[in-house]
């Protein structure tokens, strides 16, 4: 069975259609790329799988671990395992790192009937998962996001993963705005996540980020639909010549 | 019974009317509904007063009487029927029941959401606690641990009869009779409220809200309270509960005073969380309260501190009057309005003395059709060399169609004074709360999460063992606030 199921899938944003019909199989362990030009609908694929208001399914079905996500709130769709890297992290000023990640964390084990994490274990299990992403004790003592740079916050979203354990994570745009130390840093922070019971989806411009994380597959996704889907090498093809060069091969 | 009677009889014989004839209802001793001397007369007899006492409240009621009631704030109010109110209803011995079972649910449900402690559920709702925690014994402690210290804390009607050097000193010596329309009714028609006295030196060896917690705090329509603090001494006062009240009085008129002389420090902090009303405010409670402090001494500080809550309508300005040199005067607020509430609060700050300091940290949060404003004056006298002030007023909102309005007063008398006012407004975006979703987190614990961000500052000023709980009551209030 496979991890993230998308079948048919059709949604607009405001009235207007902007995925015009997506099919999209993922099976445990594999990591896919999504690629395609700004304004395609990469994001909003995003947004409408993790639920966000506003995002309307118009048709098809989005089935995670076997079962209909469709029916569920973004907060149900996240902790039955969907995780969301965001392309861009928000700022909640005020609140504090610390208590965002635990109630984050204690809301997906209450969900399994898990025990919840005490304060004390959690900060210890935040520092370790920290210090291989080169995050700062200080920047986790800040409020979420706020006044961190803008890799600084990828980092951050990482980190997220990495104490949530989902089943299935969307990268979006992971890469962007990172250094080149920076990249090497995260992507290896990907890398040790890459699990055979977890899924990723990543979405890049860049064939940089995927020589780093390696894909199972590559899609390229233009207007709303998927024209073409390939191995890793499709993803040097759209480098060399853009997304012009690619042709439905469907 | 017999000594109700007696008491009628002698107010009768003493003031040779009562022509309507009190038939007093002697199960719950209401005096009739109603306003005018003769109650006053009732009132005072009842608490047993010397006669200075009577004068100074009949002197407070005719000075009423010839007042013009406010209507400057913004708040919408329907008129109040002072004559359609009962003024004197003694304190009804509420029946214990044996267990929390016999309790409304829905009580039970919100103390189990605030995290308050079994055993004060219990005293909460009324339920007669076991042996073991009894308290009455509790607080006998206190008391005693109290009385060792020299602290004085007792009912203000107590401190009539036992101190009345101290309260005729320094009653209405913050907030004179004549002082506001509220103010004055108060002084003429209290019945009950605290008195804390801590002498030269002492530093009160407990917050005087442990107390409160054991003791079902019985909050009257006309609270009157009065600290005094003497020279070096220090305490730390928190009034009310995070647990919801209910009272069958609409209007509540408060005046709270306190007195800070050389060196000494009040930390005064509230909770409120009167009933609001339903969706359109109806049966809300009307909060009109008049807290003031007097930073009499050098080097003196007070501190105010609150999270409001509850009432349909809110109209409260705890402020200070920064006589000595040195002074400190600072006000810390969470006003968190929902539904049909309206808020008007903020604070005065007087500066007198040279040097004097204050802070004003305001944090409004409306949802719902809420109205929520921060009215504050920061006032520099001419004496007040190198007077400063720093003010920060920040507005959170929550949907469409609340609002919150700002309203700062500054003068100015003195060049050498520095003001500094910031005010942002903000709202919880979709994206913020998408956010807290997408990371698993329910819209409630999210809103939660971020308007306790939001309040993080005042909240932190609370005594640790109520921030907890009121940083919960938050949350419950604006419960349904999104979505
Ligand atoms: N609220 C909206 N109303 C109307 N159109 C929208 C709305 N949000 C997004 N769109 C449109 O949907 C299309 C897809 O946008 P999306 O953000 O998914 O692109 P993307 O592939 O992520 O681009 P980028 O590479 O720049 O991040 C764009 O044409 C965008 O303008
Ligand atoms: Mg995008």
């Amino acid at each position: 069975m496979s991890i993230l199921d998308i079948k048919k899938l059709t949604a607009s944003v405001d009235g207007k259609e902007i995925l015009h019909g997506i099919d999209l199989k993922i099976n445990p362990g594999e990591v896919h790329a999504i690629m395609g030009p700004n304004g395609s609908g990469k994001s909003t694929l995003s947004y409408v799988l993790s639920g966000r208001m506003g995002y309307e399914i118009t048709g098809g079905d989005v089935l995670l671990n076997g079962e209909s996500i469709m029916e569920l709130e973004a907060d149900e769709r996240a902790r039955s395992g969907l995780f969301l890297a965001f392309q861009y992290p928000v700022e909640l000023p005020g609140v504090s790192g610390m208590s965002f990640l635990r109630a984050s964390v204690n809301s997906r084990l209450r969900e399994r009937g898990e025990e919840e994490v005490d304060q004390l274990s959690f900060v210890k299990i935040v520092r370790a998962e920290s210090k291989k992403l080169g995050i700062s004790d200080d920047m986790l003592k800040r409020a979420v996001n706020v006044g961190f740079s803008g890799g600084e916050k990828k980092r951050y979203e990482i980190l997220q993963m990495a104490l949530l354990k989902p089943s299935m994570a969307i990268l979006d745009e992971t890469d962007s705005g990172l250094d080149v130390d920076a990249l090497k840093i995260v992507s290896e922070g990907v890398n040790l996540l890459r699990h055979p019971d977890r899924s990723m989806l990543v979405i890049t411009h860049y064939q940089r980020l995927l020589s780093h994380i390696i894909p199972d597959k590559v899609h390229i996704l233009s207007e709303g639909r998927i024209i073409k889907s390939g191995d890793k090498s499709l993803a040097l093809e759209v480098e060399e010549n853009g997304y012009a060069g690619i042709n439905d091969a469907a | 019974m017999v000594a109700t009677v007696e008491t009628i009889s002698a107010v009768e014989e003493a003031t040779g009317k009562y022509k309507y004839g009190f038939v007093t209802d002697i199960e719950s001793e209401k005096a009739p509904k109603g306003l005018n001397e003769d109650i006053i007369r009732f009132i005072s007899s009842k608490k047993n007063e010397p006669e200075w006492m009577l004068n100074w409240r009949l002197k407070a009621y005719r000075h009423w009487l010839k007042m013009p009631e406010p209507n400057w704030s913004k708040l919408s109010i329907a008129p109040i029927d002072y004559n359609d109110i009962y003024y004197y209803s003694a304190p009804k011995t509420v029946e214990k029941i044996s267990s929390l079972d016999e309790v409304d649910p829905e009580l039970l449900a919100t103390y189990e959401k605030l995290g308050i402690p079994l055993k004060e559920q219990k005293i909460l709702s009324g339920v007669a606690v076991d042996a073991v925690f009894d308290s009455v014994s509790v607080a006998t402690t206190f008391r005693e641990e109290l009385s060792k210290a020299g602290v004085i804390f007792c009912p203000i009607s107590e401190a009539i009869q036992n101190y009345p050097e101290l309260v005729r000193k320094y009653l209405s010596s913050v907030v004179p009779v004549s002082d506001n329309y509220f103010s004055a009714l108060n002084c003429a028609v209290f019945t009950d409220g605290s008195f804390v006295y801590v002498p030269k030196n002492v530093r009160c060896p407990m917050e005087l809200s442990t107390y409160f917690r054991i003791n079902e705090q019985k909050t009257g329509q006309f609270e009157r309270t009065l600290i005094i603090v003497e020279d070096g001494g220090y305490v730390s006062y928190l009034e009310g509960c995070t647990a919801p009240q209910r009272d069958e009085n609409q209007l509540h008129a408060a005046v709270v005073e306190l007195v800070a002389m050389k060196d000494a420090e009040i930390k005064y902090s509230t909770v409120q969380n009167w009933y609001p009303g339903d969706e359109t405010g109806k049966g809300g409670i009307y909060n009109f309260v008049t807290k003031r402090g007097s930073c009499r001494g050098d080097r003196s500080k007070i501190s105010w501190t609150q999270v409001e809550t509850g009432s349909a309508i809110t109209w409260k300005y705890p402020s200070c009057v920064l006589k000595g040199k040195n002074s400190i005067g600072e006000f810390y607020s969470v006003a968190v309005t929902n539904g049909a509430q309206q808020a008007d609060t903020g604070t005065k700050m007087i500066h007198l003395g040279e040097g004097s300091k204050s802070t004003i940290i305001s944090k409004g949060i409306s949802a719902g059709k809420s109205q929520n404003t921060y009215r504050g004056l920061v006032e520099i006298n001419r004496g007040a060399e190198s007077a400063r002030n720093f003010t920060q007023c920040d507005s959170l909102l929550i949907g469409q169609s609340c609002g919150a309005h700002t309203v700062p007063y500054i003068v100015s008398r003195n060049p050498s004074g520095k003001i500094e006012h910031e005010a942002t407004t903000s709202r919880i975006s979709e994206e913020q709360l998408f956010y807290c979703l997408q990371r698993g987190i329910s819209e409630e614990d999210a809103v939660s999460l971020i308007v306790n961000g939001f309040c993080k500052e005042v909240m932190k000023e609370l005594p640790m063992e109520f921030a907890v709980e009121a940083q919960k009551l938050i949350g419950i209030s604006l419960e349904g606030s999104v979505g």
